[in-house]
């Protein structure tokens, strides 16, 4: 019984048996040279790799932020791992059929009948990359999607100019160590003028133990190019803390759009003593650097123990758009201090945040954004609305906006609300003769309205089930 | 149709209902008055299977089913109906969205055909107009901002959608201005026929005036004292509870 209650906690939270081959534990200047020496890099990207490891050096974790961190020890982790089965893939039936079982069990897409559900996706298990689906229609419209090992030796002039402009190297501590030891992640490059056909998408999956997942992501969208992408997130349930550093950067050009979208499950930690569970210490950065560009970023974040997350965008191009959408839902012992920043450069360049803080149990769920209106930023325009929602007694929701003014043209709006999800609400519900759990589905899924329309519609739908999965048992 | 029988009920461990019992059958109104405190509003929260109420002893029969087996949810898909005294307010979530999903959930557990959207909103249309409700009502979040009225009036809504056989009104009349109370009230008896039973609590006269109750019960310290004519209403108005607790105390 307690079992299939665990499983039902976290599904995903199983270990797939296969071998890998794994670095051994810590962090040298040795280990950062093998990384790059391993996957037979051009110089460039290990002098990047090393000045990133050099910086990271002289850099202290932060401390600002709303969490409780146990104290990370960066020489007990493996910062490499792949699955042994080979070196290069052709095709995904070339795969560890224990890694495709992983990804059935998981729900990943990947068989003829999702590809008609119009999905590619790009994996990455622990550290390396596993395939990517649906090469054909991608590369009829021009557009590139693979594996960033693959890019650097595919397109090394791109990757060169734009790995790490828009999240530089020595940008936040962990966006440092990231730059110092990625493994993989995903590449993605829109040709000017190109609508692409499919979503792109990308799952994550940390199998090993005592492993950390530093992937690296880059999206290109050139003149009047648009893209959506999602990336979804699972890992087994390990005692021990596991570390996840990502860097995303986006680039959007002239009237090119990026829409890029998570559903972020991954392991919590042990519901009642909070042991284990994915650190998720993530830069997500976007540039819009183009007249009219836009970028926006829709997450449901639901899972890992802590989160520290903030996908921003910098709006340099005039009349350029940002939209932050994000519910983050917190159970348990969980921690999130998660939000965005804004930073308005161009004339006229607009921004939207609409953010939904769920917390329930005894997590702590924050809010932390930051909205800057720079001096040749005239007109620019923000609106954000930030509201909460507490389950329970034993939770705390914050919300932090900073906003910096330095054109008197701008127009910032802020609202922010807080609510309580109780008994009596559901009783209410139940009573009109809606069963718990659809009852649990409405008020939450009502709260979240906003975001969640901005996910593709397969995503919404899972989405909405999560939140309401995840809340069943916190509710009376 | 309901046969409340000996039925006692802790809140929080403190006992508030003490062997109350009461039989009601089809076409029948009853209106349960009494005191503050007496326990008429646990009265309504037990059979609607609020979870904080703690039934210790005694059996209710609903359709000859154990009312107490059951969920909340299923005794309204067996046909009961509780209206709140004070409708709660949920943010986010529409009237069209939350009647929509209260409907196809009644149907479905009956095993009925569910309706679509617009279908739905056909349906809707006489029950609107039943207690005086615009459509544009239904794009509002359940609840909030709504006057003490607009509430009430709403909960008459959702008695209409779910066309319940027993429904238990809790103090509707309460917050009401004249024009809000004739309009609920009509609302309420439109919906009786011969088949069906209305449960009253109420505290005051005016109510009853309308819906004519068949028989008064008088609820005091967790008991029904006194059931009795409707005639009993009128003594009641004029010389309150305390002859009648006098009475039962035995003094």
């Amino acid at each position: 019984m307690d079992i299939l209650e665990d499983r039902k906690q976290y599904q995903y939270g199983f270990v797939t048996p296969i071998e890998s081959m794994t670095f051994p534990k810590g962090l040298t200047e040795e280990t950062v040279r093998a990384i790059s020496l391993k996957k037979n890099e051009p110089s460039f990207l290990l002098e990047f790799r090393l000045k990133a490891y050099r910086k990271w050096l002289t850099m202290k974790q932060p401390s600002w932020a709303n969490l409780g961190v146990n104290p990370i020890d960066f020489q007990d982790i493996r910062y490499f791992s792949e699955p042994k089965k080979k070196q290069t893939l052709e095709s995904l039936d070339e795969v560890d059929p224990e890694i495709l079982k992983t990804f059935e069990k998981l729900g990943i897409p990947l068989d003829e009948q999702k590809r008609l559900a119009n999905v590619a996706v790009d994996i990455v298990f622990d550290s390396v990359s596993l395939g990517t689906t649906f090469h054909q229609t991608l590369k009829d419209a021009g557009v590139i999607l693979c594996s960033m090992s693959e890019a650097v030796h595919k397109y090394p002039e791109i990757i060169e100019k734009y790995l790490g402009s828009v999240v530089p190297i020595g940008d936040n501590y962990y966006a440092a160590l990231n730059s110092a030891v990625f493994s993989d992640g995903s590449f993605v490059y829109v040709p000017k003028g190109v609508r692409c056909p499919i979503e792109l998408s990308t799952y994550f999956r940390i199998n090993e133990r005592e492993t950390g997942q530093f992937e690296r992501t880059l999206i290109l969208a050139e003149e009047g190019s648009y893209v959506s992408y999602l990336e979804g997130c699972t890992a087994p349930a390990y005692d021990e803390n596991q570390l996840h550093a990502a860097v995303v950067e986006l680039v959007a050009k002239d009237h090119a759009e990026i829409k890029y979208s998570t559903v972020q499950n991954w392991y919590a930690g042990d519901p009642v003593t909070g042991k284990g569970g994915i650190y998720n210490f993530v830069t997500k950065r976007g540039r819009c650097e183009g007249f009219r560009s836009k970028i926006s970023w829709t997450q449901v974040e639901v899972g890992s123990a802590i989160t520290w997350k903030y996908p921003s965008c910098i709006l340099q191009g005039n009349e350029s758009i940002g939209e932050f959408y994000s519910v983050a839902l917190t159970n348990h012992k969980m921690q999130a201090d998660t939000g965005t920043k804004m930073i308005h450069i161009g004339k006229n360049t607009r921004s939207t945040i609409i953010s939904k803080g769920i917390a329930a149990d005894n997590s702590h769920n924050t809010y932390r954004g930051l909205v800057k209106i720079a001096p040749q930023a005239q007109g620019a325009r923000n609106y954000t609305q930030c509201d909460s929602m507490l389950v329970g007694n034993a939770c705390s929701a914050n919300t932090f906006p900073y906003i910096e003014v330095h054109n008197d043209s701008a127009e910032v709006e802020h609202e922010a609300s807080t609510c309580k999800m109780n008994e009596e609400q559901i009783f209410y519900l139940q009573s009109r003769g809606i069963p718990k759990e659809e009852a649990i589905h409405l008020i939450v899924n009502g709260f979240c309205k906003e975001v969640i329309k901005e996910l593709p519609f397969e995503f919404a739908v899972e989405a909405q089930k999560l939140l309401t999965l995840k809340l069943e048992n916190s509710v009376g | 149709m309901l046969i409340i029988d000996d039925l006692h009920v802790s809140v929080e461990g403190k006992e508030i209902l003490k062997g109350l019992s009461l039989t009601a059958n089809p076409g029948q109104i009853h209106a349960v008055m009494g005191p503050n405190g007496a326990g008429k509003s646990t009265l309504a929260k037990v059979l609607a299977g609020h979870p904080g109420y703690e039934v210790t002893q005694g059996t209710i029969t609903f359709k000859g089913q154990n009312l107490l087996d059951l969920e909340p949810e299923e005794r309204v898909h067996l046909g009961l109906f509780m209206s709140f005294q004070y409708p709660i307010e949920i943010a986010g979530c529409t009237q069209f969205e939350f009647l929509f999903a209260a409907k196809n959930a009644q149907q479905k557990a009956r095993g009925e055909k569910l309706f679509s959207e617009s279908e739905f909103r056909e349906f809707l249309q006489d029950k609107l107009k039943l207690v005086q409700i615009k459509e544009e009502f239904l794009d509002r979040e359940i609840n909030t901002g709504f006057s003490g009225g607009e509430k009430k009036r709403h909960e008459i809504l959702q008695m209409a959608v779910l066309n319940p056989d027993l429904a238990i009104l809790d103090e509707t009349d309460s917050g009401l201005d004249i024009d809000a109370m004739r309009i609920v009230a009509e609302g309420i008896k439109k919906q009786m026929n011969p088949n069906k039973v209305l449960i009253v609590i109420t505290h005051y006269q005016r109510l009853l005036d309308y819906l004519e109750p068949d028989i008064i019960h008088v609820v005091i310290g967790g008991k029904v004292v006194k059931t009795s004519e409707p005639s009993l209403v009128d003594l009641l108005e004029k010389q309150g509870y305390d002859w009648l607790e006098k009475e039962t105390l035995g003094v």
